[in-house]
Order: C-alpha cells, then sequence, then structure tokens
C-alpha cells in the first residue's frame, strides 16, 4: 500500500525549492523568449511584464521526498530536534483536541444531537495541526465537508463549532451552515465545501485577492497564504487541474494539501487514479510536489514550513501529497465495509498521535503527566463545549429569512452604510451614488 | 470631439496632464461624444456595458475583469475593448478556458472583498461552472450567517443566438432567478445596459447579467442622465416602457423590443398595450407588474426561455395570488418552444417567440381573436 516515494527524489527540500526557483530565475529569458514565437507555429510574442510570462522561466521545478528534507533537517541543526517543547505541547494539544472532538461528534450523532451527514477526521490529524498551526490569523484555510477539525486548529472555538453541530444560535454560522458547512470569517477559515473539487477554485481565488491586494492596491504587507485542503479522491477533479495551472501560471500563495487517506467513501485510490502518486502532478503544472507521510506530524510539519513559506515569500504554489488515514468510516452513515482489517490495523498502529507522544517522550520535551493534564484539560474543554451547545438557543423562527443577501432589499448599500432603496430618488434611477 | 472632452474637463490641467486624461478616458469617449448636442442621444448597448465597466473600474480599483478573451482579444463581442490597455494585465485577467476554475477564483477574491466581474463568453459555458455561481456564491452569505457576501458580477450573453444550434443558444434567466442568493438582472436599451451594470458591480451580492448578442450593436436612445458617471439604475426595478390601459405585456431582454413593436401593430388596431420591461428577473418587481394588470385587468409575458417552470409561469402565479379578482381573461405565455433550439432557420425562427406570436396571443386575450386558420 505504499508509496515508492524514493524513486524520483533528486532534489531535497529545504534547500531546493527556493534555490531551484532562484536559479531557474537566471535562466536567460531572452532565451525562452526567443523560442516563444516558433511554438507550435504561433508568432505571438510574450508581452513583456505581462504575468503570463514569468512563470514560463519556472517551468522545471523541485520534486522533493520528505523523508530527505527531514534527514538534511535533522543533520543540519543545531540540535537533533525538530520542535521545541513548547511547539511539542501545541501540537500534542491540538491533535487531541481534534481527535476527541470528532469522537464527541460520534457519540452526540449517535444521541441524536446532531444530524445529516458527518464526516469524521479521525487519523487524519497529522495533517491539520502540522500545516494550520503553521499559519497566521490573516491566513486562509479553505476545507471539505470534513472540515471540524481543520477549523479547531484555525482557532474557531470549540464552543461554536459543536453548537454549529447541534444546529444551534451560537454555532459559528448560527445553525445555518451544519457540519460540511464551516466559516469563520475572524478565523479567516471560508468554508466548508460539500462537493468535491468546489473549494479549490475559491482557495485559489483567495490567494489571488492576497495577490491583487498586495500588486494592485499597494497593500506591501499582504503575505496572506491559502492553504486549499482536499482529498485523494477530489485529485481526479477537473477542477483540481485547472487550479494547479491558474496558482502556478499566477504564481499565487497557495498550498494545495491532499489528504490522501487512500478511500474515496468506497472507491480505493488505486482503483479511481491511473497514477496514484499526486504529488508528481505539481511538476507537471511547474510547481513543486512533495510526498509526505501523513501520519507523521513533524514531517507534515517540515513540509507545510517549506510550502507556507515559499508562498509567503512569493514563490508560487506548492503540491503536497500526505499519506493518511481515516480511522472511521466515509461518515458516519458509512457501513465502513469494503476497507481491509488488515489495512486499518496497519494505519492504526501508526496513530499519529501515539508517534508524537513517543517523540516527546524519547526527547524528553515532555513528561507523561503533563501530557496527561493536556488530555484533561481537553476533557473538559468538549464537556464545556457540548454542555453549551445543548443548553444554546435553537435559532428562532425569525432568523430563517436573514443572510439571503447581504442587501436584502435588493438596491445595494450606499457610502454611508444605508439601503440605497431608503433614498427615493434611487428608486427613480436619479440618485447620485 | 476634442473640444467637448476638454470642456468636461475643465480648465486648469496643463496640456501635459491633458493628454494623459485624454488617454485614460478613451473607451468612454464615445459617451462623452454624445453629450455634445441634443439631449437624446443615441448608444450603442456595447457603448453602454463598455463605459459602465471602465467607469467603475476606474472608480474602485477592486473591481476587476476576468474571463475568456477579455483582454488582448478586446473581449469576444468586444464589451471589454480598450480595457486592458487603460488597467493592465493584472486587472483585466485573460484566463484560460476554465469556467469552473476561473469562476471559483471569482467566488474566492470576492470572498475577500474584491469586485470581480467575470465574462461568460456566453452564459451557455456558465453551465461548467454553475455550481461555483450557485454553491459558492449564492449560498455563501446564508451559510456563512452573514459573515461572507460575495460581491461579484457574472456577465455575458444570454438567450437565443443566431444559426448556433442548441448548446449555443439558450435562455438562462429562469434557471438562475430560481436560486435565493442571487439577484438576476436582464438589460433592454443602452440605459438599461449602463444603469444596471453599474449597480451590480457595486452591489454587494452576486449578481448574473444576461446581456444579449443580438443587442450589442443596436442603438437606443439616451437622456443625459444616463451619461453621467453616477447614474444607476434600481436592482429589482421594472421599468414601464410603454403606458397602456388594454393590456400589460411583461418581457425583458430582447423581447422587450419585440413587445414594444407588437403594442405599435396593436395601438393601430385599437388595443392599447402597456409594455412593461422587467430589467430584474430576480429580485422580481411584483408590485409594478400587479399594479399594471388591475388597471389592464390583462396579461401577456414574453420570454425566449423555455414555457416551463419560466418567468412568465412565475409572473401568472404571482398575479394570480394578488390579483386574481382583476383579470378579465386567461393569462396567455408567450415563450421559446419547449424544445432544444434547432439548427434550420426556418425552425429557428419557429422556436423563439415572433413579434406576430405576442399580437396574436394579445388579440386573443382581448377576445378579438382572429380566426383559426388565420393564426395557424
Amino acid at each position: 500500500m505504499s508509496f515508492s516515494a524514493a524513486t524520483t527524489q533528486p532534489l531535497r527540500l529545504n534547500t531546493t525549492a527556493g534555490a531551484a526557483a532562484r536559479s531557474n530565475d537566471k535562466v536567460p529569458s531572452s532565451l525562452l523568449m526567443s523560442k516563444t514565437p516558433s511554438f507550435l507555429g504561433s508568432t505571438r510574442k510574450l508581452r513583456p511584464g505581462c504575468v503570463a510570462a514569468k512563470p514560463n522561466a519556472q517551468r522545471r521545478s523541485a520534486v522533493v521526498s520528505v523523508s530527505e528534507a527531514v534527514k538534511e533537517k535533522k543533520a543540519s541543526a543545531s540540535t537533533n530536534l525538530l520542535i521545541t517543547r513548547e511547539e511539542g505541547l501545541e501540537l500534542y494539544e491540538d491533535m487531541v483536541l481534534g481527535r476527541a472532538f470528532e469522537d464527541m461528534c460520534a457519540q452526540m450523532y449517535y444521541r441524536g444531537k446532531m444530524f445529516g451527514f458527518v464526516h469524521l477526521y479521525n487519523g487524519q490529524e497529522a495533517v491539520s495541526t502540522g500545516f494550520i498551526k503553521l499559519t497566521k490569523q490573516e491566513d486562509t484555510v479553505v476545507s471539505t465537508y470534513r472540515d471540524h477539525v481543520h477549523s479547531l486548529s484555525k482557532g474557531v472555538p470549540a464552543r461554536e463549532v459543536m453548537s454549529e453541530l447541534f444546529g444551534k444560535a451560537t454555532g459559528c454560522c448560527r445553525g445555518q451552515g451544519g457540519s460540511m458547512h464551516m466559516f469563520s470569517k475572524a478565523h479567516n477559515l471560508i468554508g466548508g465545501f460539500a462537493f468535491i473539487g468546489e473549494g479549490i477554485p475559491v482557495a485559489t481565488g483567495a490567494a489571488f485577492s492576497s495577490k491583487y491586494r498586495r500588486e494592485v492596491l499597494k497593500q506591501a504587507d499582504c503575505d496572506h497564504v491559502t492553504l486549499a485542503f482536499f482529498g485523494d479522491g477530489t485529485a481526479n477533479n477537473g477542477q483540481f487541474f485547472e487550479c494547479l495551472n491558474m496558482a502556478a501560471l499566477w504564481k499565487l500563495p497557495i498550498v494545495f494539501v491532499v489528504e490522501n487517506n487512500l478511500w474515496a467513501i468506497g472507491m480505493s485510490h488505486l482503483r479511481a487514479t491511473s497514477d496514484p502518486e499526486i504529488w508528481k502532478k505539481g511538476p507537471a503544472f511547474g510547481m513543486p510536489g512533495v510526498h509526505v507521510d501523513g501520519m507523521d506530524v513533524l514531517k507534515v510539519r517540515e513540509v507545510a514550513k517549506e510550502a507556507i513559506g515559499r508562498a509567503r515569500r512569493g514563490e508560487g504554489p506548492t503540491l503536497v501529497e500526505c499519506e493518511t488515514y481515516r480511522f472511521r468510516g466515509h461518515s458516519l452513515a458509512d457501513p465502513d465495509e469494503l476497507r481491509d482489517p488488515a489495512e486499518k490495523a496497519h494505519y492504526a498502529a501508526r496513530d499519529p498521535i501515539t508517534a508524537l507522544k513517543k517523540y516527546i517522550f524519547e526527547h524528553n520535551l515532555a513528561s507523561e503527566q503533563e501530557l496527561k493534564a493536556i488530555d484533561k484539560k481537553i476533557d473538559e474543554v468538549l464537556e464545556d463545549a457540548v454542555e453549551f451547545a445543548d443548553e444554546s438557543p435553537l435559532p428562532p423562527r425569525s432568523q430563517l429569512l436573514e443572510n439571503v443577501f447581504a442587501d436584502p432589499k435588493g438596491f445595494g448599500i450606499g457610502p454611508d452604510g444605508r439601503y440605497r432603496c431608503e433614498d427615493p430618488k434611487f428608486t427613480q434611477g436619479t440618485a447620485k451614488v | 470631439m476634442l473640444g467637448i472632452i476638454r470642456q468636461k474637463l475643465g480648465a486648469g490641467s496643463s496640456s501635459a496632464t491633458m493628454l494623459g486624461q485624454l488617454q485614460r478616458i478613451r473607451p468612454a469617449a464615445s459617451a462623452l461624444r454624445s453629450f455634445s448636442s441634443s439631449a437624446k442621444e443615441q448608444m450603442t448597448v456595447r457603448d453602454a456595458l463598455n463605459s459602465a465597466l471602465d467607469e467603475e473600474m476606474s472608480a474602485d480599483p477592486k473591481v476587476f475583469l476576468m474571463g475568456e478573451e477579455v483582454g488582448e482579444y478586446q473581449g469576444a463581442y468586444k464589451i471589454t475593448k480598450g480595457l486592458l490597455d487603460k488597467y493592465g494585465p493584472e486587472r483585466v485577467l485573460d484566463t484560460p478556458i476554465t469556467e469552473a476554475g476561473f469562476t471559483g477564483i471569482g467566488v474566492g477574491a470576492a470572498y475577500y472583498g474584491l469586485k470581480p466581474v467575470v465574462e461568460f463568453m456566453t452564459f451557455n459555458f456558465s453551465m461548467q461552472a454553475i455550481d461555483h455561481i450557485i454553491n459558492s456564491a449564492a449560498k455563501s452569505n446564508y451559510m456563512s450567517a452573514g459573515q461572507i457576501n460575495v460581491p461579484i458580477v457574472f456577465r455575458g450573453p444570454n438567450g437565443a443566438a443566431a444559426g448556433v444550434g442548441a448548446q449555443h443558444s439558450q435562455c438562462y434567466a429562469a434557471w438562475f432567478a430560481a436560486v435565493p442568493g442571487l439577484k438576476v438582472l436582464a438589460p433592454y436599451s443602452s440605459e438599461d445596459a449602463r444603469g444596471l451594470l453599474k449597480a451590480a458591480i457595486r452591489d454587494p451580492d452576486p449578481v448574473v447579467f444576461l446581456e444579449n448578442e443580438l443587442l450589442y450593436g443596436e442603438s437606443f436612445p439616451v437622456s443625459a442622465e444616463v451619461f453621467d458617471s453616477s447614474f444607476c439604475l434600481p436592482i429589482g426595478k421594472a421599468k414601464i416602457e410603454r403606458e397602456g390601459k388594454d393590456i400589460t405585456i411583461t418581457a425583458f431582454s430582447k423581447m422587450v423590443g419585440y413587445a414594444l413593436q407588437a403594442a405599435e401593430i396593436l395601438a393601430k388596431e385599437g388595443i392599447n398595450a402597456e409594455v412593461i420591461n422587467l430589467r430584474s428577473i430576480r429580485p422580481l418587481d411584483r408590485a409594478t407588474i400587479n399594479t399594471s394588470v388591475r388597471k389592464t385587468n390583462r396579461l401577456i409575458t414574453v420570454e425566449e426561455g423555455f414555457p416551463q417552470h419560466g418567468v412568465g409561469a412565475e409572473i401568472c402565479a404571482s398575479v394570480v395570488e394578488e390579483s386574481f379578482g382583476y383579470l378579465d381573461a386567461p393569462v396567455e405565455r408567450v415563450a421559446g418552444a419547449d424544445v432544444p433550439m434547432p439548427y434550420a432557420a426556418n425552425l429557428e425562427r419557429l422556436a423563439v417567440p415572433q413579434i406576430e406570436d405576442i399580437v396574436r396571443a394579445a388579440k386573443r386575450a382581448c377576445y378579438r381573436s382572429v380566426p383559426l386558420a388565420a393564426s395557424a
């Protein structure tokens, strides 16, 4: 079941992605330009300064393997540690929160407190934690229908997520979104997209807006990065390819994070995909493709650091394939009959939380008691979240028709912040606006 | 023309800055030219759209255009002519042929407060991207409980074109108007096109803006007011294009022209028709329609789209619900034939409403039906 990532790894992560980009910049652009006109008989010249002109100079890009990267890091770092004690505890807490939250969701679902489709994240925590804990508040996360844990990692309070799942007015979307549609503008979590591939263009658009704000609106400090999470099934969807192309073409600050849990409901990744190594699709579009062990939060974190850094420095997108596994069915309604028990056992033995714990103990970053204290704290957080959600009011009847439009009257909002429809001249078409 | 522009820009600027400004306003020059003589100048729908885009882009740097061939090609129908030169490739984005991808990118940019104007070469291609129009754009404000609004405009030619067959020739007004969270506009004249497009770009919600390729080149008289850069039409208000007392005809886009011509013919036969240009399909101006029907007691709806679950069906339901007691005759729906658009010119003509269809329906509603043989 494992991928042969080792077969094609000419470059190392920490040094190569940036260096390759830089060295490619030095490829005489005149060479590329002079070749262009004869391409397929076209006589068209690239516009100098045109956005499309630059990425062409970067056609070749780094393909890297994380194991190499981690080895490199280990060798070069002054200590042997990949994380500090504080970082270790933060990662541990976030992963335990994700795991315990989802376990609680299952309980609450079976008790009838939540309803509809509920997709749990158990087993994949290393991906969410490894990536999102490296982001700033201003960075954007775009998730899928399996979005609870991404929301938590991004900082949305457990109370608000639980309450949303309970369909209560205190939820992060006042009960109007639900399990598959988590939004929190304050945390720059912009969904929760329930359709395969739907979130990828929206995420690419969010990344586009960062670039636009920096380059057109001249907000020089806008270095915000977007993380687009999606699964292996999505990597066969056209929107994925469309956006790899445009993100590379326009050099957008985005990381495409594939959570390859090997199964799209009951469709095995190997049965659905001509070339199962998804990370290879990055170089095909002119961006680095990285394959990483998604059951190891430290490896994910190393890759994420490099990919997010690349995006923040304006060096363009990266495709990261995290090989992971979900410990539960596709959703709580999935009988999960097609996955081989041996396969499940194999990945259960590689539980990312256990692995992190082991690392923490081996390197004396924290004691067992300290981790137990975190476990206990999370238990309390969840108890509180459930109590909060349970006691919260249902959305009032009046809420039903709210929020269909930002401007429900349909006449636009004037610069004074008032509905234009309140200006009688506007309905006559004579208002000065 | 130079003199006019100079006047408009006012004295005091040096000739050097003058030249710069002159170039900057070039795409809107046709609009300015019309200012010169009488109040009722002519303007094409194409110029109306182009000048609206130009002015809104110049007023707000968050407004940008994206779509296929909007830049270097100057727009497949030349609606975006001159805008690339003026605003540069960062704000006039030529996209690859990836409707789902670039529409979603537009939506994502709008989540962050940018104001994309996404052009579909024709609305037929919006089917490739309908997931983003409906699921990502229209529903986000609601799903996020008002946290994320989506100020985006989807625009392009819609409706029956000529001789392009079934896949390139259909009206999507009823499709998009069925979705809560979308505003759907369908301009007819240059005044409509200019005023509604400016309103759509300024609106904080997703707007589907349905143009008509056969109207682009058509000129309409416009008043001086329309040239003002602050000119804007309200979303959700219909316009009574022609007042009458005997029968109400509702129409939108190209069909408004047909309805007006039908009204001329009917007037010669003593039937005084009131023609309502819907302008906004959603929100639908039910008040104006019902007020008119209560006056005329008769109603015909005209649209190019399919009859079943169409715009006419919705108007009919609204009138039956709100003004049933005022109706003196059954409502007549004039719509496209319930078939995919045929290619052959004679069949194509039969598949979309013609002026004589409207005239005939009006006569029926007024109980002045011509003999069956004549109407067949």
